[in-house]
């Protein structure tokens, strides 16, 4: 049921490729499974890639990928679909209340496919 | 789902201290350690006590309810209205009721308040002779005084205290008492059309509140209103009438004969400390059930708020110390330290017509104490500061006739004062210059302990733009209202406020970017913000953006970049729900349905397992699906003739009918039909909130067409149109708006109402709040929103009605099924889909299991959240087994095989309010 996955030059921990590229929409995100963990994918305006952990915080629901994309300031967010907090796409933090994060995961594209890292 | 049953705590009294205090356990008790029951006398819940008088303003009992929606669930919360506590047995830890229940406790809080104090006049027990507490107080007294007029009553509309009589002089009635309480006696009674005597035995009106000049002036303009004031004197005896419709008579101390119909005292309450006494609980001196500073008893399981309640040898009659006491002891209850500390007993009213505030120590009791005092009989004012002897320190300060200095003065009471004290009382006194001075910690709003920083706070971070905004926000002005002049210059001080911007990305509001997308042709979110604004937008102005192309018909709301722009609800094109799946709700115009069409919903329903709910707007929502799962559900319902129903976007929803007079006996005209045909035209439009319309057969309203932004009411000749109606959170009655039209004026009129509104509203207004705005006093132009509208909409006096009506001819004509159009694209179907690597896997986290035969969700377990102060924190995700099926209907919870991660105690107060709020 999971992609396949391959051994990463330099690491021995595993990169999973998830989709193509270009199945992304810019500025819209999707859910992706990588092991058991839920990731919230995302395209950038600008064509980056962003990979964060599903889950909303505030609520318990796996929801963020389904958040609207955008900026504060200069960082990339994502708001809750929920309840509208805004995340950092880089950082996971939450811009809207300090004490409260979510988890960053590796992802970069390569030959066309997206790869996410979760270890 | 529940385990351990949390504690009992029983609250006595459903006042407004008793309810404040209930919403203040529930936000802070998350972990629902109490469970709650509340037993309350009254045949009521909990209303506005201190805006009682203004029942006879012609305002609605209903709109004095201060009960917020869903605060009693049944479960761990509970009401029980007309059921009075009739004993409490301390050592059993059990109360009794007047309905002969007993209800045992771990906690008991009292919170029943006072009684109105009726002094031992021989014949205060006659019919005639009324308190005034309650809104059955009012009715009382309202029906004694249509009696003694001779008026029928002729309906609840019927307050204006228009002086009709039958020719003969008209009825008296005495107010018992000159202070707060009976003034505000004495100007209902005048509303009722009574001639108004007020006695009082001190020497002064408001003895109380106002000193010695303060209280001259407000004689002279009390008088001034037709009311005769008997001071230093009392009531000495009430004989009853000789015959029916006779008068009473009462003597006054000093010999005075009163011919009077009526007789209100209205000399004072006393704390009802019965329960407690009878108990054995200790009570102050004069009254009151004893607390400390944490409310607490003599008996530790028992606490006292409220105006029941004495602490520090005081009892205090006013809502503010009560709110105090309520917050204080629900900290104490989740275990968290407070304590009551000094209380702020500032009045501010507006008594027949006539401004009278006082504030701090406004008798001059302090050592050495100074009065400045400007007196101006002429124009009818007084004012008086009273400050430290080295004139530097507000202590306190009366004012009447004029009190537009009260709300910047009041939270300067104890601290420096701004200027010299004369030129603040100078009738040109700048109130701005003294706000400016305000410290960060003033207590702005005493009702609700609002600071001046924690407004100034809220309107910076959550960009608030108005007064409502910050009520709102911060509850700040919710109370007696008489800081509300206040919000309004700190509003205009912090300058962000006034903004008009949308957010950090524009720095136009929504109308305007209207006219620019309009006018410029702009088709795309990139087009727009690279020319007008700045970044990549957010969760605020993408989805005003969507709707502003969408109202201007640019194709598929999933579209190219459109889509990006969409709130997740408009994404999936339905509604986001709290466990992350969907609810989905059909189209069913007018509420009209075949019954084919039902048979079809229940099969869907059923086939999916779904939860099926029939809405307040007549259609069947059904809830719990997963994203993945909304095309085949969709495709089911579009083969059987369903189309979207626009549940989850800002647009029309529904058009709410009866069975007007193809059915209904009373009907005059064919509801059904017109609101299947107003719903067919509006269907799928897009603006700037929702749309919610009603169509009634008759005045009988059975559709409450007047709770809509759109009603319509059949009428013998026509329709009558009423806009701008809201249900929800702030329930406002539609404006008439035109009478006895014909079908056709009346589709043109909504057409452009409708346009209009989309065209110049704010981000998330609701047409009540547009309609108000149109109105001067209100930030409009207009004198008379509604004229105005009037003279737009009918009159075209902007010019502008050609274009309203192109704007819904092109609606009409492009108009397409949002999901059938989905279904008929591969390209937009692939969104809908769990993971992008594991299509076939649905989420694990969603678990139902089945409650009154339905799915419910399992509640999600609250994720862990970083700990406080720590900076943020990157915690592991608890792994979830991706393994369950999709028909999974287990008991289990929703984490991971006993593995569920630690439960955080999470604030629910830290999470920002929802997007409406905004
Ligand atoms: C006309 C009027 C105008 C006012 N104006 C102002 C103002 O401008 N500013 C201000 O600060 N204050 C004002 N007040 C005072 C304010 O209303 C009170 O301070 C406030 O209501 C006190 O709240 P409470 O919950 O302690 O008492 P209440 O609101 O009186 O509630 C007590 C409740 O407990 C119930 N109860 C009593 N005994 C029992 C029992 N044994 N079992 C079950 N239920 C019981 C009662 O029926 C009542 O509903 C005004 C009051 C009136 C009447
Ligand atoms: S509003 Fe009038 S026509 Fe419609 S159901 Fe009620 S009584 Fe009948
Ligand atoms: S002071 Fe009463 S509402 Fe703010």
């Amino acid at each position: 049921m999971t992609a396949p996955s391959q051994m990463d030059e330099d690491a021995d921990t595993m990169w999973t490729a998830v989709c193509r590229y270009d199945e992304l929409l810019p500025e819209r995100g999707v859910a992706a499974l990588v092991g058991e963990i839920q990731v919230a994918l995302f395209r950038a305006h600008d064509g980056a890639l962003f990979a964060i952990g599903n889950q909303d915080p505030f609520t318990g629901a796996w929801v963020l990928s389904r958040g609207i994309v955008g900026t504060r300031a200069e960082r990339p967010t994502v708001a809750s679909p929920l309840h509208k907090q805004v995340f950092d796409l880089r950082t996971g933090e939450c811009l809207d209340n300090q004490d409260v994060a979510v988890p960053v995961y590796e992802v970069r594209a390569r030959a066309g496919m997206v790869e996410v890292r979760v270890a | 789902m529940r385990t351990d049953a949390g504690r009992r705590l029983v609250v006595v009294g459903n006042g407004m201290v008793g309810q404040r205090f209930v919403e203040a356990l529930r936000e802070r008790d998350v972990d629902r350690g109490w469970q709650v029951t509340v037993l309350g006398e009254e045949s009521r819940r909990c209303y506005d006590r201190v805006a009682l008088s203004s029942y006879f303003d012609g305002v609605d009992p209903d709109a004095l309810d201060l009960v917020p929606d869903g605060c009693y669930d049944g479960r761990d919360y509970v009401l029980h209205l007309d059921e009075a506590v009739t004993a409490i047995d301390r050592a059993g830890r059990t109360v009794t009721t007047s309905n002969g229940r007993a209800f045992g406790y771990d906690g008991l809080v009292l919170a029943t308040g006072s009684y109105p104090f009726v002094p031992p006049v021989p014949g205060a027990d006659l019919p005639g002779c009324f308190v005034y507490r309650t809104l059955d107080d009012l009715d009382a007294i309202r029906a004694a005084a249509l009696h003694a007029t001779g008026r029928v009553a002729v309906g609840e509309t019927d307050t204006t205290g228009s002086k009709a009589t039958g020719g003969g002089a008209a009825p008296v009635g005495l107010v018992v008492g000159g202070g707060l309480l009976g003034l505000e006696a004495a100007r209902a009674l005048r509303l009722l059309g009574l001639s108004v005597h007020v006695v009082e035995m001190a020497p002064r009106l408001m003895p109380l509140q106002v000193d010695g000049g303060g209280g001259a002036l407000l004689r002279r303009l009390v008088e001034e209103l037709g009311v005769t004031v008997h001071l230093g004197t009392f009531a000495a005896s009430v004989a009853g009438a000789a015959a029916a419709r006779e008068p009473m008579s009462v003597t006054l101390g000093d010999g005075t004969l009163l011919s009077v119909d009526l007789v209100v005292f209205a000399a004072g309450v006393r704390p009802r400390d019965q329960l407690a006494r009878a108990a054995g609980l200790a009570v102050g001196e004069r009254g009151g059930v004893l607390v400390d500073a944490a409310c607490r008893t003599s008996d530790p399981a028992v606490f006292a708020i409220g105006e029941c309640a004495c602490v520090d040898g005081r009892v205090y009659g006013l809502v503010a110390p009560g709110y105090t006491m309520a917050t204080v002891l629900a900290d104490r209850l989740v275990g968290r330290a407070a304590e009551f500390g000094a209380a702020d007993t500032a009045t501010k009213l507006k008594l027949l017509g006539v401004d009278v505030a006082s504030f701090g120590d406004a008798l001059a009791t302090a050592d050495g104490a100074l009065e400045v005092i400007v007196s101006d009989p002429v124009g009818g004012a007084y004012a008086k500061l009273v400050v430290s002897d080295d004139a530097t320190t507000l202590l306190g300060g009366v004012l009447v006739g004029d009190t537009s200095k009260y709300a910047a003065l009041r939270p300067l009471v104890g601290r420096p004062l701004p200027g010299d004290p004369l030129a603040i009382l100078a009738p040109s006194g700048d109130g701005v210059a003294v706000t400016g001075s305000l410290p960060a910690d003033a207590m702005v709003c005493s009702c609700h302990a609002v600071t001046r920083d924690a407004i100034d706070t809220a309107i910076v971070e959550s960009d608030l733009t108005t007064v409502a905004d910050i009520k709102a926000r911060t509850k700040a002005g919710t109370g007696c209202g008489s800081c509300v002049p206040m919000l309004k210059t700190l509003l205009a001080e912090s300058g962000v406020a006034v903004s008009p911007a949308l957010c950090e990305h524009f720095d136009y509001s929504r109308a305007q970017l209207f006219d620019i997308v309009r006018v410029n042709q702009i088709r795309t979110f990139s087009e727009l913000v690279g020319e007008y604004g700045r970044g990549r937008g957010c969760d605020i102005c993408k989805p005003v953006v969507a709707s502003v192309l969408a109202s201007l018909g640019n194709g598929h709301v999933l579209d190219g970049e459109q889509a990006a722009l969409q709130d997740t609800n408009d994404a999936f094109l339905a509604n986001i729900q709290r466990n992350g799946t969907y609810s989905v709700v059909p189209r069913v115009p007018g509420g009209e349905i075949t019954p084919a069409k039902l048979i079809a919903i229940g099969e869907v329903a059923r086939d999916f397992r779904l939860y099926t709910k029939i809405t307040g707007g007549q259609r069947i929502d059904l809830l719990g699906a997963r994203v993945e799962q909304l095309p085949a559900i969709w495709r089911r319902l579009v083969d059987a003739g369903f189309e979207s129903g626009h549940a989850y976007g800002k647009a029309l929803r529904t058009v709410k009918s009866c069975v007007g007079s193809t059915w209904c006996r009373y009907g005059v005209g064919d509801s059904v039909a017109l609101a299947i045909e107003l719903e067919l035209r509006y269907r799928g439009i897009r603006s700037p909130h929702k749309i919610k319309a009603g169509v009634s057969g008759c005045a009988r309203e059975c559709s409450e067409a007047r709770g809509k932004d759109i009603g319509v009411i059949a009428t013998e000749n026509g329709w009558n149109l009423y806009v701008g109606g809201n249900g929800g959170f702030r329930p406002r009655h539609a404006d008439l708006l035109l009478t006895d039209v014909d079908t056709e004026t009346l589709v043109r009129t909504i057409d452009r109402f409708i346009v209009f509104y989309i065209r110049t509203a704010d981000r998330l207004q609701r047409t009540s709040s547009w309609v108000e705005s149109l109105s001067a006093g209100n930030g409009g132009d207009h004198v008379d929103g509604l004229a105005y509208l009037r003279s737009v909409l009918v009159d075209d006096t902007l010019g502008i009605a050609a274009e309203l009506d192109a704007a819904i001819r092109r609606h009409v004509a492009s108009y397409e099924d949002e999901w059938a159009a989905v279904l008929d694209d591969p390209e937009r179907l692939r969104r809908f889909t769990s993971f992008v690597n594991a299509p076939d896997t649905p989420d694990p986290s969603i678990t139902f299991i089945t409650e009154r035969d339905q799915p419910r969700p399992v509640p999600l377990p609250a994720p862990s959240r970083g700990v406080p102060g720590a900076g943020p924190t990157v915690l592991a995700v608890p792994a979830v087994p991706a393994a369950r099926g999709a028909d999974d209907l287990t008991g289990t919870a929703g984490g991971a095989d006993g593995d569920e991660p630690a439960r955080a105690a999470v604030a629910v107060g830290d999470a920002p309010a929802p997007d409406a709020f905004r």
